[in-house]
Formats: C-alpha cells, sequence, structure tokens
C-alpha cells in the first residue's frame, strides 16, 4: 500500500484580489520505504505539494490519503493527532526549540504521542546514538553547530516512529560537505528504520540517491522517475 | 519536561520582558495591598474607638434611637439592672460579653453663673469603673492606648467637659487650658442700684465663692416630670473631643449624678445598657440571643437592641468610603496588569510564531498551544503575586517601624502610622487571585490567536 496517494489534487492561493493556482491536478503515489525527493525551480509548488502531504495544509479540491486514511474529513483535532503518529518533519531552519535540551527536543514527539517514560529514554537513547550525537543529549540547540542541529531535528522526527518523514530542503542552509552528511544519514536511517522520506531539493547529488524523483514545474508533475528499490533489485 | 517547564523556560527567554512585566506586577501588589492595609488599620482604629468609648451594642427602650435625645426621660429602662442580670447570667450570652454597664444620655444647660455664661450641652452618666474596664478592649492588637477616665476616683458631684465647654464657660484658668484667649464683654448697661433689701436677700441666699484654682459648674436638666432641676459639679478635667461640635457641648458624668438630675428621688432609670463584647464578630450571634431574650425573659419593657454602626453612622461611611476606593484601586491596577501582561504575551506569541508553527506540525493541538501561553501567564500570575505580596509586608514593615503618626478623623490624639498587611490573609489571597487571574484573561487573546494560526502561514513566518 503506498504510504501517500494524492488524486487530482489542486491548491490555488488567493493573494489580494489574484488567484494563483499552485497545484493542478496532481496525482501522484509515494510508495513505501521510499527516499523519494521533489524537485523543481522555486516557486513551482514543491513546499506546497509538501505541506500538503505533511496535512498541514488542505487542498481546494481532490484527494489526500496517507497511510491509508483519507485526511480531508478530520477535525482539527484528530489531524494533530494523526500527524502525531504518521508523520515526522524535518526543516530548512531546523526548528527546534531553543529552551529545551537536544534530548528534550527529541522527546517532545513523544510525548505528544503518549509513549510511556521508559519507552521514550530507551528510544531517545538510539536515536541520538544513531545520528551521532549523544554526546551533546544536555545540550541546547543554541550551543550546537547547523550540522548538529538537523542530525537531532532528524531524530526528532523519527522519534514517534512515523510512517512519514518530510523534510523541506533540509540542506539549504548546510555547507555542501554537512549538507551531503545529511543526506547520507538520512539514507541511512530511512534504510535502517524503513521509513518512507520525501524532502523537496534543487540538489542534483540529493536527486542522484533518490529512489524516486518527482519533478514540478508551475504547479504541474513534469515527470516521475523511479527507480527499483532494494528489495525489488535483490 | 511538562507543559509548566516549558511556560517557565519561555520566560527565562526574554528575561528583561518577564522581568518589566513582574515589576508591574509587583507595583500593582504593593499598591494595592500597602493602601489596602492602611485603609483596613483605619477601619479597625476607628471601630476600637467606638467600642471602647460605646460598646457593640446598646440594649435602650423602643424608639429612644429615634425620639429619645429629646426626651431620655421618657425613654428610659426601669429595670435596667434586670437586664443586666439577665445578659450576664445568660448561659449563651456571658461568654461573649465584656462587659455590661448601664449609662444616661441627656441634654441641659450648663453655665458659669460667675461668669454669666452659659450653653447647651450633651451629658452622658456613665459608670466609671465598667468605663475603664472597656477602654482596654483592642481585640485587634492596635497601637492604641487609652487613658482611665478622669472621674476615676472621683466624687459624685465631678465631671469631665470638653475644652470647648470649658472655653465658653470661661473655665479655661482653673483647668490650665492653653490657648483660651478671654472673651472680651460688652459694658452692660448701667442702671439705678438695687433696692437695699433686695441686696441683702441675694447676699443672703449668695453661695460662697468658689476657690480660683476650683472650677464648678451648674447644671441645668429637665427631670421626668419636666421640671428643671439643677445640679453644682465639680470640673476635675477637661478632655478635646473629637469633633469640635460635640467638644463644645460634651459633659460626662458619673452615672448616679445623672440619674440624680433626670429622676431625682424617684427611682433611677438608664437610658441604655451598654454590652462589650469580647469580639466584634459576636455581634451577630449577640443580636440574635437578645432578640430572644427581648421577647421572652425581657419582654416586661418594649425595649430593642442597636449595634455600634447603626450609632455610629460615621464608621459605616468611612468603611463603604474606603472599600470604593480600595475597589477603584484595584480596578485600575487589575487593568494596568492586564495591558502589561496582554502586551507580553502578544510579543512573545509574535517572537514564537515559527515555533507555533512547528509544534502544531508535529501533532499538538490548538488547546495544546492555547494551554502553552495561557500556562505562561499563570506562571507569570503566580511569581507576580508572590512577590509582589512578599514586597508588600516588606514595605508594611518599613513603614510601620518608620515612626510615622497621624491624627485618624474623630480622635483626639496622633496614633502610630500603621499598615496592615501582616495577619490580613483575605486580603493578601485576594490580591494574590485577582493578579492571577487578571493575568491569566490578559493571555487568553494571544492565546487564542497563537491556536488559530495556519500552520503554513506559522512555519513561513520569519
Amino acid at each position: 500500500m503506498n504510504v501517500v496517494t494524492l488524486n487530482h489534487i489542486g491548491r490555488t492561493y488567493h493573494l489580494d484580489a489574484v488567484d494563483v493556482p499552485a497545484l493542478v491536478d496532481i496525482n501522484l503515489e509515494i510508495r513505501p520505504d521510499c527516499f523519494t525527493v521533489i524537485s523543481g525551480p522555486s516557486g513551482s509548488g514543491k513546499t506546497t505539494l509538501l505541506n500538503l502531504i505533511g496535512c498541514i495544509d488542505q487542498p481546494d479540491s481532490g484527494e489526500v490519503v496517507v497511510a491509508g486514511e483519507p485526511v480531508q474529513k478530520m477535525s482539527d483535532d484528530a489531524l494533530s493527532d494523526f500527524r502525531a503518529r504518521h508523520i515526522g518533519f524535518i526543516f530548512q531552519n531546523f526548528n527546534l526549540l531553543p529552551v529545551l535540551t537536544v534530548e528534550e527536543n527529541v522527546e517532545y514527539p513523544l510525548l505528544l504521542a503518549r509513549v510511556p517514560a521508559a519507552e521514550r529514554r530507551r528510544r531517545i537513547a538510539e536515536l541520538l546514538e544513531a545520528v551521532g550525537i549523544a554526546d551533546k543529549a544536555r545540550n541546547f540547540p543554541g550551543q550546537l553547530s547547523g550540522g548538529q542541529r538537523q542530525r537531532v531535528a532528524i531524530a526528532r522526527a523519527l522519534a514517534p516512529a512515523p510512517n512519514l518523514v518530510l523534510a523541506d530542503e533540509p540542506t539549504a542552509n548546510l555547507d555542501s560537505h554537512t549538507g551531503a552528511a545529511i543526506i547520507a544519514l538520512m539514507r541511512e536511517m530511512q534504510r535502517e528504520l524503513h521509513v518512507s522520506f520525501v524532502f523537496s531539493s534543487h540538489d542534483p547529488k540529493v536527486m542522484a540517491e533518490a529512489d524516486d524523483a518527482v519533478l514540478i514545474r508551475d504547479g504541474r508533475i513534469e515527470d516521475i522517475v523511479r527507480r527499483p528499490l532494494q528489495e525489488e533489485a535483490a | 519536561m511538562r507543559t509548566m517547564s516549558l511556560a517557565m523556560r519561555n520566560l527565562l527567554r526574554n528575561r528583561r520582558r518577564s522581568l518589566t512585566t513582574l515589576l508591574a506586577m509587583v507595583i500593582g501588589a504593593v499598591t494595592i495591598l500597602v493602601f489596602g492595609g492602611y485603609a483596613r488599620n483605619i477601619v479597625l482604629s476607628l471601630q476600637t474607638s467606638y467600642v471602647m468609648r460605646g460598646g457593640h451594642l446598646q440594649i435602650q427602650r423602643k424608639d429612644y434611637f429615634l425620639y429619645g435625645s429629646g426626651n431620655p426621660a421618657a425613654y428610659g429602662i426601669a429595670d435596667y439592672q434586670h437586664v443586666i442580670d439577665v445578659v450576664t447570667h445568660d448561659p449563651v450570652l456571658a461568654p461573649m460579653l465584656a462587659v455590661a454597664t448601664p449609662s444616661i444620655f441627656l441634654g441641659g444647660i450648663a453655665g458659669n453663673f460667675e461668669a454669666s455664661v452659659s450653653r447647651t450641652i450633651i451629658g452622658t452618666g456613665l459608670v466609671v469603673a465598667d468605663r475603664n474596664r472597656m477602654r482596654h478592649w483592642n481585640d485587634y492588637g492596635l497601637w492604641l492606648n487609652l487613658p482611665d477616665s478622669a472621674l476615676t476616683g472621683t466624687a459624685e458631684d465631678a465631671v469631665v467637659i470638653g475644652k470647648g465647654v470649658a472655653r465658653v464657660l470661661e473655665l479655661c484658668e482653673p483647668l490650665k487650658i492653653e490657648n483660651c484667649p478671654k472673651r472680651v464683654k460688652k459694658e452692660l448697661a448701667t442702671g439705678a442700684p438695687a433696692p437695699a433689701d433686695v441686696t441683702a436677700l441675694a447676699a443672703l441666699e449668695a453661695r460662697p465663692a468658689a476657690p480660683r484654682d476650683e472650677a464648678r459648674i451648674e447644671l441645668l436638666a429637665a427631670n421626668v416630670h419636666g421640671a428643671p432641676n439643677v445640679a453644682s459639679l465639680h470640673v476635675v478635667k477637661a478632655e478635646r473631643q473629637g469633633f469640635k461640635e460635640y467638644d463644645d457641648m460634651f459633659v460626662g458624668m458619673h452615672l448616679k449624678q445623672a440619674q440624680r438630675l433626670l429622676y431625682g428621688e424617684e427611682k433611677p432609670q438608664a437610658t441604655a445598657v451598654v454590652l462589650q463584647l469580647v469580639h466584634t464578630s459576636q455581634i451577630p450571634a449577640a443580636k440574635a440571643r437578645l432578640a430572644e431574650l427581648l421577647s421572652t425573659t425581657l419582654k416586661a419593657e418594649p425595649l430593642e437592641v442597636q449595634d455600634f454602626e447603626a450609632l455610629n453612622p460615621f464608621y459605616g461611611q468611612a468603611v463603604g468610603m474606603f472599600a470604593a476606593i480600595f475597589s477603584f484601586m484595584a480596578v485600575l491596577i487589575g487593568a494596568i496588569v492586564l495591558f502589561t501582561v496582554g502586551n507580553t504575551m502578544s510579543m512573545a506569541v509574535m517572537e514564537r510564531t515559527a515555533e507555533i508553527g512547528t509544534l502544531r506540525a508535529m501533532g499538538l493541538r490548538r488547546s495544546g498551544i492555547r494551554r502553552l501561553f495561557m500556562n505562561e501567564a499563570l506562571v507569570l500570575g503566580m511569581i507576580g503575586a508572590a512577590a509582589g505580596v512578599a514586597a508588600a509586608l516588606v514595605v508594611a514593615w518599613l513603614v510601620n517601624h518608620a515612626g510615622l503618626t497621624w491624627l485618624p478623623p474623630g480622635q483626639v490624639d496622633p496614633v502610630p502610622l500603621t499598615v496592615r498587611v501582616w495577619g490580613e490573609t483575605r486580603m493578601m489571597v485576594g490580591t494574590a487571585l485577582l493578579l492571577v487571574v487578571v493575568a491569566i484573561i490578559s493571555a487568553w487573546w494571544p492565546a487564542r490567536r497563537a491556536a488559530r494560526m495556519l500552520i503554513v502561514d506559522a512555519l513561513r513566518h520569519v
């Protein structure tokens, strides 16, 4: 079963008196356990598409199905709970809570998902170890470098064991070396934890790493390149 | 890591702004509590002063309060001693009673015939030993010290008069009253000398002149039959009264002397039985029990009970005035705190818009966002209230130990300026709660705004 299915999605922004179509008749399926990149020029609708997949925005038309559930008819509270259980987010600006330590930042989504304390502690330790930042557990985000912060953000996104992790240009604020390391880490985590990753990027190296590449232009999907997954290839 | 802890940490993000907000709350709390403590002290001082002088309750003949002052002899309690015996031996009332004593209020004319001057007066007849006991009542531990009556240990013809009475009756010299210039009298028209036999008769009737250092007055009052009765009285002291009108009319005397003036050789009566209770809070219970007694054991005479608030309307007016000022001040300060905390929370929401978007994206419900900001206001309110109460206690202590004095309305001597905050639990808790509630209310709108933000808009915010 696809982790995300978009059927005939349309999204238009109303800017003053002008209607600006951001997405037009989008049909897309995100395969499970897959590293998907959405690529396209600025203003092509990448972020809008990610927002709709992430259930933080609603389409004007069409249907969004995430983890097998049509999300449009959910109440705001139900949608919040759904996101807490099924979707992790990684932001371009990291968006860590500055008043919380690294481990507390990773713990926050676990609290929202009502994970018991012992399980939380185990999961935090595992994730911080996995992203290579266990020694910074008690540090605050302000005491970390950009790359370290993004590692924390990855751990936080993966904490509630979601079906899907969304990342909007996660390497845009990092130097190329760190950016490459972060992409490698995400790829590694995706394979280890069998999670679907969807992120937007202009970076050709990122696109080269992806299982699926979705090219979007002027709000329409121009091309989808799908590679066989590791299991399929084997 | 819980919501409260997160709220606390968020408040520490912008320490200067949080401190400024707290300072506004502390100043507000100090203003409310110090003024409230000052007002409370005035009200309790007034109450203590009235209770020391006139007791908590007075049993009077029915309608004496309305009509009796013009004709006290007609509104006396015939068997007042029986009334006192009943109330002092009543198993319900007795434990509440500090003093039960008879008294008489009368009107008359006091004259100093040697100086050919007279004036109308209001006389009070009292049992000196009982009144001295009443003067030691101090339920609130105030710094008030009323000395024993000047009538203590004096003969039955002794009186104490107001300094105003002494001035008008030209008794300043024997009573050693300062600042009392002698009145310039008009020259009386001279006529033909009186006939020799009239002069001789007058000399025969004349009393020997009082020594120059002794002050005497003649007091004329209407007795129970409406006939004039005169007593020659020895003024032992002139005491200034709190209000000039009263100072110009006051004559205090022994109860027996007042009874002789009003009732002559007939059975003496009293116009009131004054009851001083152990605590003011016992008034409702005492009144209820008295109502029962007046309708049963004491129903032989038509009696009624008045409390000190009814007898002294100024007390109720003062309490009302201070309550109005206090409420006005509390509302004003509440409004200032409301806008200060509201502004702080609005700034916090604006600065943390992207963070709100992040939390919402991660799955925090709208109610969670609301709770987050409301908790910050709650923490701010609680710290502000606690610090404000603590600061008010310190300020009150400093004022109370600064040695300042002031002259309360209706008082004769200056009293220490005190601010009663410590021990006023209701006022302290009420003020603290007001600040906390106002802080929470002021955060409601910014919190609601934060919770209703669109996630994508919040995440785009820079």
